[in-house]
């Protein structure tokens, strides 16, 4: 019987999993290694693609300047979005918790609830603030501090903010789930013996809430280095960020192989910044609390 | 416990502000009674709104995004109960990376997704089809159904299933009617953020939609991309009132907080 229990349980688990095993082999093992295999090959305007084999699209990636460009703006806005949702959302968070209901469900539902809305939506309210008759420029010019309109659409500091409205709703979560383990009552004992609001709030609350900062950084960086609706929309054909480009060389240009070359290698940025991130972090906490 | 000072809540106004300025732009425009973008200071008119009405392609394409946000959560969950199941009850080699692998779709980038999907749609023969399109989908959405029924399954004690054992109640007997019932609200969460996911997904999307199996957000974002106008303004107002309702129904039920921790994680 014992015996019979036994092997009935070391059945069942890959049983259980055949549906999704079978799943992902074929709808995602399959067309990643189709897409990794096709990065090899050539591209010919009048025949297409060539069934050849050759680093030819990675070495123009990584040779041409104007891959560089893209690249580079790309992971540089990543990283501001990053840091600007960091500044904006911690706090934020921290604000909310310290709210009494019925505020506090109110304003998380008004905080995370754009999660639920389309991009498409969200960018589009952007375009429309941004436009020369738009709000802002209308407050701005309104107020006197503008003579002019300013230029907002169509350059990096639009899609910047756009991107920062889509991603920080996924920080103020990450301190949020961190600030729910916090117990009060540290903060109670910091303040009796004697130390200021400032002082609690560097020595006890930020330390504490860090590592939802820094995992809520990780999901806003690599949403933004990945980001394709808000930069396409508001950035315009010349502001190209890489899933843009990627995109291009798809749909439009039909160079498929260079396409995946740039896909694979977006792939490839995210895993190694993931994976090094998460290893550096591991490591910081792991001598803080080891 | 309100102990927010006087600038805490001067950033958290603003923050507020930021949050809902672009959403509620949309809502205004979308009430214009003028032919382009423009505040409806002349008074409120609904002629956009009866405007998307007359527009079939919008009307199809959010009959489209609908069947295929239930079809693709509805399979998305059918797989993860089970997959729940092994994961959660079973201590078996490869668990770690079974789930690693379930959870995978998180880490890549949607785009590269979408041609993937491009290309090995075309070299099958799957391009410009609904299922094609239903099964990337799928592999989208799975992670987020997979991690809340994983959750129901995990937290739940066994002492119903073993009595039920006991008593000589066959294995799918006892999942039927022990383990099925008490895991509902996770499976019903999960279908409804997969539905969500699936609903708004527009990056890789864009690379596998046809013209006969165009979604809202592919539509929307073609639309936008040539002109933007009053008309996708009160398509988006539109889009924005009905998840509002669904929103608080959702906070209602289950606490949005809940429901979206760990989202894109």
């Amino acid at each position: 019987m014992a015996e019979a229990i036994a092997r009935g349980k070391l059945i069942p688990p890959y049983l259980l999993s055949t549906p999704a095993l079978l799943l992902y082999c074929a709808l995602l093992l399959t067309p990643m290694l189709m897409t990794f295999l096709l990065s090899f090959n050539s591209f010919d305007l009048y025949t297409g693609i060539k069934p050849d084999y050759s680093l030819a699209n990675y070495l123009e990636v990584i040779q041409d300047k104007y891959f560089h460009v893209i690249f580079l703006r790309t992971f540089g806005m990543a990283l501001v979005v990053t840091l600007i949702c960091a500044l904006l959302g911690a706090p934020e968070a921290y604000i909310l918790n310290r709210m009494a209901n019925p505020w506090k469900s109110l304003f998380l539902l008004a905080v995370l609830g754009p999660l639920l809305i389309s991009v498409v939506v969200r960018t589009l309210g952007w375009a429309l603030l941004f436009g020369k008759e738009g709000a802002i420029n209308q407050t701005l010019m309104g107020l006197g501090l503008v003579d002019e309109p300013v230029k907002l659409i169509f350059t990096s500091t639009g899609v910047v903010i756009a991107l920062v409205h889509v991603l920080v709703p996924f920080m103020v979560i990450s301190v949020w789930a961190s600030l729910q383990k916090l117990d009060p009552a540290t903060e109670r004992a910091g303040l009796s013996l004697g130390a200021s609001q400032f002082t609690v709030l560097r020595r006890v609350v930020v330390p504490q809430v860090m590592p939802g900062v820094l995992s809520g950084s990780l999901i806003v960086f690599a949403l933004t280095a990945s980001a394709f609706a808000t930069p396409s929309i508001l950035g315009g054909r010349r502001l190209k960020v890489v899933a843009t480009t990627a995109y291009d060389e798809y749909l439009n240009t039909l160079n498929w192989p260079l396409g995946a070359a740039i896909a694979i290698l977006l792939l490839a940025a995210n895993v190694i910044i993931i994976t090094s991130y998460n290893r550096v972090i591991e490591k910081k906490y792991a001598e803080a609390f080891g | 416990m309100s102990r927010n000072g006087p600038i805490a809540l001067i950033f958290h106004t603003a923050f507020i502000v930021f949050m809902l300025a672009p959403l509620v732009v949309v809502c205004l425009v979308a009430f214009t009674s003028k032919g382009y973008i423009s505040m409806p200071t002349e008074g409120f008119s609904l002629r956009w709104f009866r405007a998307i009405l007359e527009n079939p392609d919008f009307i199809d394409a959010f009959l489209m995004s609908l069947y295929l946000a239930i079809v693709s959560a509805s399979i998305a969950l059918a797989i993860s109960v089970p997959a729940s199941l092994a994961i959660a009850r079973h201590r078996f080699p490869g668990r770690a990376a079974f789930t690693a692998f379930f959870l995978s779709p998180l880490m890549i980038p949607h785009v590269v997704l979408g041609v993937s999907f491009l290309r090995f749609f075309t070299e099958v023969g799957l391009s410009g089809t609904f299922i094609g399109l239903a099964l990337s989908h799928v592999i989208i959405i799975m992670p987020y159904a997979l991690r809340l029924v994983l959750a129901s399954v995990t937290g739940l004690s066994r002492a119903a299933e073993s009595a039920a054992v006991s008593l000589g109640a066959s294995n799918w007997t006892v999942f039927r009617r022990i383990t099925l019932p008490l895991i509902v609200p996770g499976i019903a969460g999960g279908w409804v953020l997969a539905f969500i996911t699936s609903f708004d997904e527009l990056t890789m999307t864009v690379f596998v939609a046809s013209p006969s199996t165009i979604t809202l957000p592919v539509r929307m974002y073609n639309h936008i991309t040539e002109t933007i106008d009053p008309l996708i303004a009160s398509l988006s107002a539109a889009l924005i009132f009905v998840t509002v309702i669904f929103m608080v129904i959702l906070d209602r039920l289950y606490g949005l907080d809940k429901l979206l921790v760990g989202r894109g994680n």
